[in-house]
């Protein structure tokens, strides 16, 4: 375990920021957490998370695949990517850092999203223990501990320290660049707020939150479900939920044409849209009772089952905080507990 | 309040004079309150609230809920009778099949406004005449009321309810509000420091959808962003033209239809202060064309649709208000 | 800097109404009055054909202006269209002001089909105005640029 004062905190991001791109939360103008490119001046957010999650960084909104540049008969296509630079993200909660694993699963397995693949590879976590849950979080319900979050570096704020931990080679050689700013020690401090902190997750409203029964071989029940009516009445089928949401992974490719050309980018997709997976033939789910229905059956049933009981969900509470109806994945959850007993 | 709300539901679907109720149904917190549809007195003895969470504008449901069978009531904030007002005017809404029902509003606060005034991991929250009790995990705290509203709630506009059938507690009055000082504080600015000031906001935008969606003025049956016909279909903003473009064009769909409920900022995950847009347009609107209050007058003509021969030339713009 | 400044030419987009504004350009060219090449018009049924998008969607496509020209009001075609583009255009033109969008790069003109001499007029005014703002920054879409 190594430690730091705070007060040299800004010394290590001025450190770390001078060989490669560091992020971290930062207040924006409304008062809410949002990742931003350190620069001298900015001081680490308090809040216990960011709106947007922080697969941002991996897998971003807007992302242009390729070009294609028209002369005359000519088309000339080119790969817009440029060498990806090396990039820290530093106060990532434990339920994002978990976040990433569910997103390999998808972007990493064959065959390999090679543009996210090369921002993993080029990106070092650094988590960030909370201290301070709230009512919203249930990642412990996903096995997640938030008092020890996963991560090349873990950290934990005491008081007025800082102490990390490296996990990975990636995680080492980040210390290894900082070492000359920190000093051995602090694994008394760390255990002493860990457990602090975990008599408050036990006391948390949800977290005896209840996936029994959830997953594949309840498919068909859930999916015929008769709830599915009743729970999507309020949604407006906006995409907030999906495009806070730390796991959703739906994107869609679109052509804009440039004048010269055309540009061929991906953007996320929501599974709200009332033109979602829409195909030549039309649009398989006609009502927004199928669409909210596809979002939490891929969350709570078609992902654990094709990833051996892997939940789609981080339990990072965002879409119950955002969700402008409070409809939200732990409604749908109690909802249909009754459906598979 | 809620308990009469409960007697009267119940009374009106027993007699079967309607066959649901849309309402406000209480959820996992003490503030995630669901816009919701009742069918049986038991549901609603269940789950129905009303309380300070029930800030979601329930109008724009009507046109769903009231093209199916049989009746449906509806509890309307005075806020929310603007809203059904004009969705009737604009022919949204079957009227005959809406029992609309007035209930008082002291204003709304939720999970969010809470939540940005420091209020975290809340456990319970009541409130008792002016003062708003709110249990966290970290113990408890006490707000005044009107530290704990939003915006639109410190600067309401109306306490008074446009159109309804019947009403419970008494009519208000229409308020003198400040509403449009921020937007008198932004023409101030010089145009440099606007355009600083938009792109910070703007800048956020999401696109998650949800001050359209959300929109009581907002009804079109396939809105121009998810037309690909259109050409300027967008589901992400891929280049901040895109944003300013929404942005520009969701206002502006609306000016002059817009009632000034604020939805649109409520929603904003991003917390985007959306309002000032439509407000900027009622204010314009007003000072060229006359006041007007869309959801008012059923019979006015909305400004955007009317005209007369002395209006003013566009080149107004280039003089007045706003530093040159 | 000063030499970018001396050969920029601006891009103006000019939508001009069928029955008068249009004309009105025909008449300036028959009479031979000179305005920039720069203006790129678009012949519209009527002024209040304009939807704001399309005034949005010429500055994405690399327009530093557009002008929208129709028949003086009371001369209108279909007797009142100009009167609700002159709405339209005036709370709109407003917005993008309150936006710190530079108000001078959009403008509304009414020409005849008489008026041949104001139509070139009104062109060579409003290039001379877009020119000396320079180039469309605040509603360019980056995609579009070469």
């Amino acid at each position: 375990m190594k430690q730091l004062s705070l007060e040299k905190l800004n010394d290590l991001f001025a450190l770390i920021g001078q060989t490669e791109a560091l992020y971290l939360p930062v207040d924006d103008a409304a008062g809410q957490a949002a990742y931003r490119r350190w620069q001298p001046g900015y001081t680490l957010s308090k809040a216990l998370n960011t709106v947007r999650s922080a697969k941002d960084f991996f897998f971003p909104q807007t992302e242009n695949l390729v070009d294609f540049k028209m002369q005359g008969k000519s088309i000339e296509v080119i790969d817009p990517r440029t060498e990806q630079e090396n990039f820290v993200l530093f106060g990532v909660r434990a339920c994002d850092a978990r976040s990433f694993s569910i997103l390999d699963k998808v972007f990493l397995a064959d065959p390999v999203d090679t543009y996210y693949q090369s921002r993993r590879e080029h990106g070092t976590i650094v988590t960030l223990a909370c201290t301070r849950p709230e009512e919203t979080c249930f990642c412990t319900v996903f096995g997640i501990d938030p008092a020890e979050p996963a991560g090349d570096v873990s950290c934990w704020i005491e008081e007025n320290t800082l102490f990390m931990k490296a996990n990975t080679p990636k995680g080492d050689a980040l210390l290894t660049l900082a070492a000359p700013l920190l000093s051995e020690g602090g694994d008394d401090a760390v255990a002493a707020q860990q457990a602090a902190t975990r008599s408050v997750l036990a006391r948390l409203p949800l977290a005896k939150l209840s996936l029994d029964g959830m997953g594949g071989e309840s498919m068909l029940k859930l999916f015929d479900s008769d709830k599915w009516a009743e729970l999507s009445q309020a949604c407006i089928g906006c995409g907030t939920c999906t495009f806070v949401c730390p796991t959703c992974q739906c994107y869609d490719i679109k052509d804009f044409n440039t004048g010269d050309g055309v540009r061929r980018f991906r953007c996320w997709d929501s599974c709200m849209y009332s033109d979602f997976t829409r195909m030549a033939h039309g649009n398989p789910r006609l009502t927004q009772r199928e669409r909210f229905r596809q979002r939490f059956m891929h969350k709570l049933v078609y992902f654990p089952a094709n990833n051996h009981g892997e939940y789609g969900c981080v339990g990072c509470g965002r879409c119950l905080s955002k969700c402008p109806v409070s409809m939200n994945i732990v409604k749908v959850a109690k909802a249909l507990e009754g459906e598979v007993k | 309040m809620q308990e009469m709300m409960i007697a009267k539901a119940r009374e009106l679907l027993k007699s079967g004079a309607v066959q649901r109720v849309l309402g406000w149904k209480a959820g996992e917190f003490a503030y995630d309150v669901e816009p919701a549809v009742f069918e049986s007195a038991q549901e609603l003895e269940k789950s129905f609230v009303y309380n300070d969470f029930c800030g979601s504008n329930l109008s724009k449901y009507l046109i769903a809920q009231s093209r199916k069978e049989g009746k449906t009531l509806v509890f309307l904030k005075p806020c929310d009778t603007y809203s059904f007002s004009q969705l009737l005017a604009e022919h949204r809404i079957v009227r005959e099949n809406v029992y609309a029902i007035g209930i008082p509003c002291q204003g709304k606060t939720d999970g969010e406004t809470l939540k940005g005034k420091g209020f975290t991991g809340i456990l319970s929250a009541q409130c008792e005449g002016d003062t708003f009790t709110v249990h966290t995990l970290y113990g408890d705290k006490t707000a005044a009321r009107a530290d704990v509203l939003p915006e639109r709630c410190l600067n309401c506009k109306s306490k008074k309810h446009m159109i309804y059938d019947e009403l419970l507690g008494e009519d208000g009055e229409v308020l003198d509000s400040h509403r449009f000082d921020m937007v008198e504080k932004l023409e101030k600015m010089t145009p440099d420091e606007r355009f600083a000031f938009w792109r910070g906001e703007l800048s956020r935008c999401i696109r998650c959808n949800a001050c359209r969606n959300v929109c009581p003025a907002c009804t079109c049956e396939k809105c121009v962003f998810d037309n690909d016909a259109s050409g300027i279909a967008q589901k992400a903003a891929a280049d901040s033209f895109e944003e300013n473009m929404f942005h520009i064009i969701r206002a502006f769909h609306v000016a002059g239809r817009c009632t000034d409920c604020g939805e649109c900022s409520r929603v904003c995950p991003q917390n985007i202060p959306l309002h000032l847009l439509n407000r900027k347009f009622i204010k314009d609107i007003n000072e060229l064309y006359g006041a007007y209050q869309a959801g008012e007058d059923p019979d006015a003509k909305s400004p955007l649709t009317d005209y007369t021969m002395n209006d003013a030339e566009p080149g107004i713009v280039y003089h007045r208000g706003g530093n040159q | 800097m000063q030499n970018e400044m001396t050969t920029f030419k601006p891009k103006i987009v000019a939508f001009c109404c069928n029955w008068c504004s249009y004309a009105g350009a025909d008449l300036a060219g028959t009479n031979r009055l000179t305005y920039p090449a720069d203006v790129k018009i678009i012949r519209v049924p009527c002024s209040c054909r304009v939807n704001p998008m399309f005034i949005l969607r010429a500055f994405q496509r690399g327009a530093d202006g557009v002008i929208i020209c129709g028949c003086h009001p009371g001369d209108c075609h279909y007797t009142t269209g100009n009167y609700y583009a002159r709405r339209r255009m005036t709370l709109l033109f407003s917005m993008l002001d309150f936006l710190g969008i530079e108000k001078e790069r959009t403008r509304v003109e009414w020409v005849s089909a008489a008026e041949g001499a104001k139509f070139a007029a009104t062109m060579n005014d409003f290039v001379a105005t877009v020119t000396k703002l320079g180039e469309n920054k605040r509603l360019e879409d980056l995609r579009c640029k070469k």
